[in-house]
């Protein structure tokens, strides 16, 4: 096992810089998911680890040790890869052997591995299954087997759920956590979907455009964003963000009129005041009023979108009494909940 | 309008159908017909090869596809001539090397092609296309001219050589390599494979349809190679199949029947090469979008 350092990390295609000075340190068998939208670099950066791309300028260490000039093999890292990328000619068993391939370790000894790995991964039945004769989450749990057997200093993980269904994406996240608690290894974790982010990370990095946009626990990104692209891409539902004026005595006011005291020192500075769904609720005397145009039943709860003003904005109501579909409501929110950005920056400013 | 007549069409409409069906009809009968025609064309050929093989000299010039005599002395007198043995087996050597090489060198070029990004790639992979442009019959004086000057002339190697690596080999593995996904490499260079060994290792297994297929062409191409074998050759113990086979008889008269004969006879191995790997031919071909 192993920490990992990114030090001013770039990457250039020719004359187009996409990755534009990544610092991350990661610790010892800490859990950390790279998120962000298509096109952010989370995938670039974990293809430079892993040594499949090269690195334009920065530095990458693994164990303390810098690796950039190093080659995959080198690198004591095991990646899984989106497709999988285990082998249809090969058994199970071969697959999973095919890691410690160029390894000098005795052949009883390898067994002895492999046996534990599929165990581990129960997958002891199938070992002499082709890979055609399995299903999604067997054909991953392979792909997992596979970089387990070498014993990493550190695994890498390229977006491993994205080509499974809902159902089975829900089991494999829950066997993916589990793994990491039991072996404790060093992860580092891509995808593109912040659900799978907010339940395995340990940490969270979240990027865009080439640049880390915040790096902290789940609960922190959700409950602090660093600014206004951090809050509506954490959050299961997006953040509700409206325009508003910060005035000089500290208050908010928003442009369709509601107020809300925040004691932060301003001079009419423009705003945008954020809120999540599941904090905004119906309420007398709140924050804003809307006509509700769609509700959504889940249950407990109910979801609620509402033309506003400001917009459509969407709020959360008690299951058992929901507002009519046309009816006029006003929601608000605890004063803890609302978050403010900066209008032109998108910093947040509390 | 009544219900039935809603549901029942007229006899005006059934007409109108039938009518409308017959340009159909009519085109597929003369599709039907060109196809007959184009198997006529070429299956009478081999008739005719059969059928003079099974003939006596003096019948060989008759039109007749039946013999009147039928004969298998002249598939006694080819088998029993030591020449036609030595023939078949220069075939066999030169057929089976080539297409070993050709599915070693073609398939490393189309991988690197495929796999590896590095200036000029494009240019090489045209450079190599452009050779198919070229036609045999304008490259065999520089082959010739190369042999003599290396010493390969009448040898195997003078033969093989200017085979032992094709553009249209190197075209077909690309096309195929590009259907292995590169996280397969990916993976097998993390866990520590150098590039050739996950060639070998990895790829070749992925495109074994494209292997058979190619080994397949390449194979009937030089079993079948006729022009350069004989300008290269000059005595009759390095004679490929159809080389010897095209000088059978005496100096005063051609021998036809003993031709046909070894004809017939060479065949053979290519017919049931092509009858195992039938398959493979198709899938090729549609793969790499191109006529065989």
């Amino acid at each position: 096992m192993a920490g990992l350092a990114l030090r001013d990390l770039r990457k250039s295609y020719g004359t187009t810089e996409v990755l534009h000075g990544i610092d991350l340190e990661i610790a010892d068998g800490e859990f950390v998911v790279l998120v962000g939208p298509s096109g952010c670099g989370k995938s670039t950066t974990l293809r430079m680890i892993a040594g499949l791309e090269e690195v334009t300028s920065g530095v990458i260490e693994i164990g303390g040790r810098e690796v950039n000039n190093l080659e995959p093999k080198e690198r004591d890292i095991a990646m899984v890869f989106q497709n999988y990328a285990i082998y249809p000619h090969m058994s199970v068993k071969k697959n999973i052997a095919f890691g410690l391939r160029s390894s000098k370790m005795p052949r009883a000894d390898k067994e002895a591995r492999i046996a534990d790995v599929a165990a581990l991964l129960g997958m002891t039945e199938l070992l002499e299954r082709k890979p055609s004769q399995l299903s999604g989450g067997q054909r991953q749990r392979v792909a997992i087997g596979r970089a387990m057997v070498r014993d990493p200093a550190v695994f890498l993980f390229d977006e491993p759920l994205s080509n499974l269904d809902a159902q089975l994406r829900t089991q494999m996240r829950l066997e993916i956590k589990k793994l990491h608690q039991r072996v404790g290894t060093t992860i580092v974790f891509v995808t593109h979907d912040q659900v799978e982010a907010m339940t395995l990370a340990d940490r969270i990095v979240i990027m865009k455009d080439g640049h880390i946009q915040q790096v902290g626990t789940p609960d922190e990104v959700y409950r602090a964003p660093a600014n206004m692209f951090v809050a509506r891409f954490i959050g299961a539902l997006s953040m509700n963000i409206l325009p508003a004026t910060l005035e000089a005595g500290g208050d908010v006011v928003l442009a369709s009129g509601g107020r809300v005291p925040m004691g932060l020192p301003g001079t009419g500075r423009p705003v945008m005041l954020g809120v999540r769904p599941d904090d905004l609720h119906p309420q007398k005397g709140g924050l804003i009023d809307g006509t509700v145009t769609v509700r959504e039943p889940l249950g407990p709860e109910t979801l609620i979108y509402a033309e506003t003003a400001a917009g459509e904005i969407v709020a959360k109501a008690d299951g058992r009494h929901p507002p009519e579909v046309g009816s006029t409501v006003q929601l608000g929110a605890r004063a803890e909940d609302l978050h403010l950005f900066d209008a032109q920056s998108g910093v947040s400013l509390r | 309008m009544t219900a039935t007549d809603t549901i029942r069409p007229s006899s005006g409409t059934l007409l109108e159908a039938r009518a409308a069906r017959r340009p159909r009809n009519m085109g597929q009968v003369i599709r039907w017909l060109l196809l007959f025609a184009g198997g006529i064309a070429m299956v009478m050929p081999i008739a005719y090869m059969i059928s003079t093989s099974l003939k006596w000299p003096h019948e060989v010039y008759n039109i007749n596809l039946i013999p009147d005599e039928p004969t298998l002395e002249n598939y006694t007198y080819v088998l029993e001539d030591g020449r036609f043995y030595g023939w078949f087996i220069n075939s066999i050597i030169i057929a089976t090397l080539t297409t070993v090489s050709n599915l070693f060198f073609d398939s490393l070029v189309g991988y690197t092609l495929c796999k590896f990004r590095f200036p000029g790639r494009t240019l090489v992979f045209i450079a190599i296309l452009s050779t198919l442009m070229i036609p045999t019959e304008m490259l065999v004086i520089p082959w010739y001219l190369m042999s003599q000057s290396f010493g390969w002339l009448d040898s195997y190697w003078g033969i093989m050589f200017p085979g032992m690596m094709t553009a249209f080999g190197v075209f077909l593995m690309k096309q195929f390599f590009e259907s292995v996904p590169d996280d397969f490499l990916e993976a097998a260079r993390i866990d520590g494979l150098n590039e050739f060994q996950i060639w070998w290792s990895v790829a070749m297994p992925l495109v074994r349809p494209a292997l058979a297929a190619l080994a397949i062409f390449v194979f009937l191409g030089n079993w079948t190679a006729f022009l350069w074998p004989l300008i290269v050759t000059n005595s009759v113990e390095m004679y490929t199949l159809p080389v010897g086979l095209s000088g059978f008889g005496d100096e005063a008269d051609v021998a036809w029947e003993l031709i046909m004969t070894g004809a017939a006879i060479s065949t053979i191995p290519t017919l049931i090469v092509f009858l195992i790997f039938q398959r493979f031919i198709i899938r090729g071909v549609v793969m790499a979008g191109l006529k065989g």
